[in-house]
């Protein structure tokens, strides 16, 4: 029995991880999705350096054009060009969008982890703040703050991010619970590994799935979010831009110029789609039950 | 049932507190009184007005005697429209977004859990894809998006419906309701289709077909109750989210209801009005997730007997 | 002419590795009146035979590529979804495993018990709702429920497993089916449930004079009730015949191997136990769980070990067997400290380890170690092999980075795995493997005293007759201590030296192993040992009765 071990190869096992990735690879819609993030992302890091025209660059002879191949998705009232200004709309709502995900990742893993774990009276006050929270409504507090602090970008970030951070905690905390009653983390326990440890080497690496799955998923909610209160009048202020901001004046000029309202609508849709198709697969791709055998 | 519903209903009370307070702080937080927008007004005019409107006392003497009104159902005048109080413009504006809310929940309901059933039946076919790849669309679509786009197409181009008021020319209340209601049908649509798949994949619904039921027996008196879990859940945010919602449909379509009244209040800085529809919401929306907590008890017979105590 | 004829049943599946043969070329038959037991271990394709009759597999995956199933000289394979609802649960009727989950958790089981008679496809045959309750509580009252009247309108989650599954097969039997499929209806259930409700079956099948197929892996289960049995293995019939042919006088190499595989009789090995100073004492040991599901206005605790003592010798193999609920589970991660005890203490050679805090224990825990019972769950999913057995040792400073390498292979070796695993994931191995690794991970730390926990209860019973001999073997060449819990009689008599009986948080009797099976004390454990199911078609018949 030795010597035939000590002969043979040692095989690559494949672990979940590129096994979700072989199966991600199948879903066309989802790398579709995950194509138009990265072009998204590509083209707003450079935009300042690709855009054709200016930002601020009007052109007032012209006024407001249809599509042409000067200016390919048409201009504004102001003879902007309506292609420069999606794309800088983007690079703002997209930032919005990272950000903002990021705080909501911030906190909600922090507070999820941390009241999964601890478990107990510490768990029950935590997801009881998480209760309360979730039934309130929201979308008019942040209507309030965008008032009454003013429409500053950072305040912003915080008061979306403040909202969506409620989901990913209590999927953390969830995943998180359900880990702790896992056999293999009770072994480790029983190996005398610290606690530190166990997080480290059993629960983290097995948390990151379900994370991973509701951050794609909270971009476009964020996104939206942002749109909204742009749209209101209430959120990315001029001389800035973003798509909701765009949409909003789409709509003061659509029966004239329909173009200024459907570019930036598309660009906003498309995005949207792209990232939800993208969290879906990595949700397929990801969920433990398909993986086993 | 009746003593989760009483506790329930106390367990409120602190978190109305907490945002009666939060929203009341918040607002008087604001830099610039309600009356600093007009710069036409004369500063001894404007001391006269706060007086007359009790802002030159201390915050927390304010606070207590809001407080004190509230209690009484009072939610003081509106500093913007003179002569009118809160109470007056919130029932003025209450009955176009409670209908406009309700008709969306409705398409809401019946469009999305059709959908989600029918995608259901049949996974992975087209009759899966097609519903949830309009649903999928519906998502996408923020109602900002669809509202001025279906009026661009049917109340300009095609001039087949009105595109705004409400209950003044028939047929108004169609678009409103259908931009408000088509985004959550989407999140239903998934939710009802996620739910029927999980639950259709049960052992009970196999034991269902070998007792040799038909098909529309086992969707329907079996399969439904347990997949429709996740949309009952969904009910409280999705309430909370038509309220948010309304701000943009009743703009878009000039519908003179408490969104769009609302959002004026805020741009205004009429305090009152701020504060009195924030408590507002809060109830209602409170109120609502009581309702659907207690209805998703109710559907699961082990949790309806433990709320409703010992047989 | 048989009530059912199958012949060259072939089944493929479509899975992610392509196609998979389930069943291949199965043929069999049964008369009016008998009972068929199609034994085999998981994958050998049992369940799939009898579902394909039933139309019950998902088509997708499955494809019925060839065969014909005759009932009653029709095709059951190529009959038309509407005549095949006729046929389900009227004519054929099936019973499933897990009764938990085979029932509507929001439908009453009155209201589903009268389905098949109010909804019957035939509308000839349809009964009122007045007549089919009749009938359904008169059925409850036959199956053994108590107080059939009043539960009629009562949930399921109000019944016990044992009660649900009677609620099935009142269920399966209302329409007065000629054949009745029973797909592993006792293994989800209590030994002594499981005795019952084979009781009931037999009992139904000769008043109602109905066909049975009885589904099972255990050879025991089936020796009592079967007439004729066929044996299956990766989707083929390795042999098929009459009960005591296939008991007593089988020539098939894989009917044997799963025979042999059943532990059956004493302990060979000697016992080691030590007399002196036992190693483990357990003293007064309560743990109470408080009970947060039901309404309670006072507190109510679940006493899962309710005032315990024993002793474990040094080098003995102790084992506990107990029923689901017993509180054995509790028992043993409580001695290991991985439960929070609410009073009592627990002596490890010498020291009580309750005195200790997590941080004083760590090195108290390299010495005594678990076996968990699901080889899936008691593994990281995200770390190989070489991860996971290495871990203790590095930890625990057992080997350093120049002499991990060499110990990792050593521990595989003790647990017979191929040192060309070592870089692979959980999910890619089987689970009689898994359960390997999680043995060594048990021994890596050379632990004096190992607490598995129903090591083999998720095991075929061909792989679970490799790993108690495994178990054996390290036990002897380690000179361990170990506390062997099981749910299993036969298992337990077979590893043990002496034998602990628990029942609801109590300690019920104690003796050794062969002096407990030959004269039991208590009522307890004479009704376990009565319940026990044995491979021997004779015995069985003379303990199920006479009916």
């Amino acid at each position: 029995m030795v010597a035939d071990n000590l002969q043979q190869q040692e095989e690559c096992g494949t672990s979940l991880w590129q096994d979700a990735w072989v199966k991600l690879s199948k879903n066309y819609l989802a790398l579709f999705g995950l194509g138009i993030l990265c072009l998204l992302t590509v083209v707003s890091l450079l935009t300042p350096w690709i855009a054709p025209y200016g930002y601020e660059e009007q052109n007032l002879l012209l006024g407001a054009t249809g599509p042409s191949l000067d200016h390919w998705l048409g201009t504004d009232i102001f003879g902007r060009d309506m292609l420069t200004r999606i794309m800088y709309g983007g690079r703002v709502s997209l930032t919005v969008g990272f950000i903002a995900t990021a705080v909501a990742l911030l906190i909600g893993v922090l507070w999820g982890a941390i009241a999964g774990f601890v478990g107990g009276r510490t768990d029950a006050v935590m997801m009881r703040i998480v209760d309360i929270m979730y039934a309130l409504p929201f979308m008019i507090f942040i209507v309030l703050l965008m008032v009454v602090f003013g429409r500053n970008i950072l305040l912003l970030f915080l008061a979306i991010g403040a909202v969506e951070w409620l989901t990913m905690a209590r999927i953390v905390r969830s995943q998180v619970m359900a880990l702790r009653k896992q056999e293999f983390v009770e072994a480790a326990h029983s190996l005398g590994l610290s606690e530190w440890t166990i997080i480290r080497r059993h629960i983290i690496p097995n948390t990151l799935g379900p994370v991973i799955v509701y951050t794609t998923l909270t971009i476009p909610s964020v996104m939206l979010l942002e749109a909204f209160l742009s749209f209101l009048g209430l959120g990315i202020q001029p001389p800035q831009s973003s798509w909701g901001l765009l949409i909003n004046y789409g709509v003061e000029t659509m029966e004239e110029y329909p173009w200024l309202l459907i570019f930036p609508g598309i660009a906003l849709s498309l995005t949207l789609f792209a990232l939800n198709f993208l969290g879906d697969g990595l949700r397929d791709a990801l969920d433990p039950r398909t993986a086993k055998d | 049932m009746l003593r989760f519903a009483l506790n329930r209903l106390l367990q409120a009370i602190p978190v109305l507190l907490i945002v009666i307070s939060a929203t009341f702080l918040l607002v008087h937080s604001a830099p610039g009184g309600p009356f600093s927008a007009d710069k036409a007004v004369p500063p001894e005019v404007i001391k006269a007005l706060e007086a007359q409107y009790n802002l030159d006392q201390p915050l927390w003497q304010q606070y207590v005697s809001y407080l004190g009104d509230v209690l009484r159902g009072d939610f003081g005048p509106s500093f913007k429209y003179s002569g009118r109080t809160v109470n007056e413009l919130i029932a003025a504006g209450l009955p176009a977004t409670a209908e406009l809310a309700l008709y969306a929940m409705l398409v809401a309901l019946v469009i999305g859990i059709s959908a989600g059933v029918v995608a259901a039946m049949r996974p992975n076919s087209m009759q899966d894809y097609l519903p949830m790849s309009a649903a999928m669309l519906g998502i996408c679509m923020p109602s900002f998006l669809l509202g001025p786009l279906l009026v661009l197409v049917f109340g300009i181009h095609l001039e087949w419906l009105p595109v705004s008021g409400w209950g003044d020319i028939p047929g108004d209340k169609i678009m409103p309701s259908i931009t408000l209601g088509t985004g959550y049908a989407a999140y239903i649509a998934r939710l009802s289709r996620g739910g029927m798949l999980e639950v259709l994949s049960q052992d009970y619904i196999r034991t269902a077909r070998a007792k040799g039921l038909s098909e529309r027996s086992i969707i329907f008196k079996h399969a439904l109750r347990g997949g429709l879990i996740p949309v009952v859940a969904f009910l409280g945010p999705a309430f909370a989210g038509l309220l948010g919602g309304s701000f943009v449909v009743e703009t878009i379509f000039q519908i003179p209801g408490l969104g769009r009244f609302y959002v004026q209040a805020a741009f205004n800085r009429d305090y009152t009005m701020i504060l009195g529809m924030t408590i507002f919401f809060a109830t209602l929306i409170i109120f609502f997730n009581l309702l659907s907590d207690m209805l998703a008890i109710w559907l699961n017979p082990k949790l309806r007997q433990q709320a409703g105590g010992n047989n | 002419m048989a009530l059912l004829e199958v012949n060259g049943l072939t089944i493929y599946f479509h899975t992610r590795n392509g196609l998979v043969k389930a069943v291949d070329d199965v043929s069999f038959a049964v008369d009016a009146g008998e009972t068929l037991a199609i034994v085999g271990e998981s994958g050998s394709g049992k369940s799939v035979t009898c579902y394909s009759l039933l139309d019950l597999l998902p088509k997708p995956p499955a494809v019925i590529e060839a065969g014909t199933a005759l009932f009653d000289g029709e095709d059951l394979l190529t009959c038309h979804p509407a005549r095949m609802r006729e046929i389900r649960g009227s004519d054929i009727a099936v019973i499933f495993q897990d009764p938990m989950t085979s029932l509507n958790p929001f439908i009453s089981i009155g209201e589903q018990l009268i389905e098949p008679l109010i909804y019957h496809q035939n509308k000839t045959q349809r009964k009122d709702r007045k007549t089919a309750r009749k009938m359904a509580i008169d059925l409850l009252d036959e199956v053994g429920i108590i107080n059939p009247e009043a539960r009629f309108d009562c949930y399921p989650h109000e019944f016990s497993g044992g009660m649900r599954q009677r609620v099935m097969i009142a269920m399966a039997l209302i329409n007065q089916p000629g054949l009745l499929i029973c797909d592993e209806p006792t293994t989800a259930l209590d030994v002594t449930i499981q005795a019952q409700i084979l009781e009931l079956i037999k009992k139904l099948q000769k008043t109602r004079d109905v066909a049975v197929i009885f589904i099972s892996h255990d050879l025991g289960v089936v020796a009592g009730i079967a007439d004729k049995v066929m044996v299956m293995c990766d989707g083929t019939v390795r042999e098929a015949g009459d009960t005591a042919q296939i008991f007593y006088h089988s020539e098939n190499d894989y009917t044997k191997k799963l025979l042999a595989a059943i532990p059956e009789g004493a302990k060979v090995q000697p016992n080691r136990a030590e007399k002196h100073k036992p190693l483990v004492e357990v003293s007064h040991l309560k743990t109470y769980f408080s009970d947060s599901s039901k309404a309670s206005d006072g507190k109510q605790f679940i006493k899962a070990v309710d005032d315990v003592s024993l002793n474990i010798q040094r080098g003995e193999i102790l084992g506990l067997v107990g029923e689901s609920g017993s509180g054995k589970s509790t028992l043993g991660r409580s001695i290991l400290q991985l439960a929070p005890t609410t009073s009592g203490t627990v002596i490890f050679d010498g020291t009580v380890l309750g005195d200790l805090s997590p941080k004083q224990l760590v090195p108290w825990r390299r010495r005594m170690q678990m076996i968990f019972q699901d080889p899936y769950a008691s593994l990281n999913p995200r770390m190989t092999v070489y991860e996971t057995l290495s871990e203790p040792l590095l930890y625990h400073g057992l080997a350093n980075s120049n002499t991990i390498d060499q110990q990792v292979r050593q521990l595989m070796d003790d647990v017979g795995l191929a040192h060309s695993q070592m870089r692979k994931y959980p999910h890619e191995f089987s689970g009689g493997q898994r359960q390997r690794i999680a043995i060594g991970r048990a021994i890596a730390t050379r632990p004096e005293l190992i607490i598995a926990d129903e090591p083999v209860s998720a095991l075929d019973v061909t792989i679970q007759a490799q790993i108690l001999d495994l178990i054996l073997a390290l036990v002897e060449r380690h000179n361990l201590t170990m506390l062997f819990i099981s749910h299993d009689l036969s298992v337990v008599r077979y590893i043990s030296d002496r034998v602990m009986v628990m029942n609801k948080g109590v300690i019920v009797e104690s003796a050794e192993t062969e002096t407990l099976w030959a004269n039991p004390q208590q009522e307890y454990t004479r009704q376990l040992l009565k319940a026990i199911p044995l491979a021997d078609p004779k015995q069985e018949r003379m303990r199920i009765g006479n009916i």
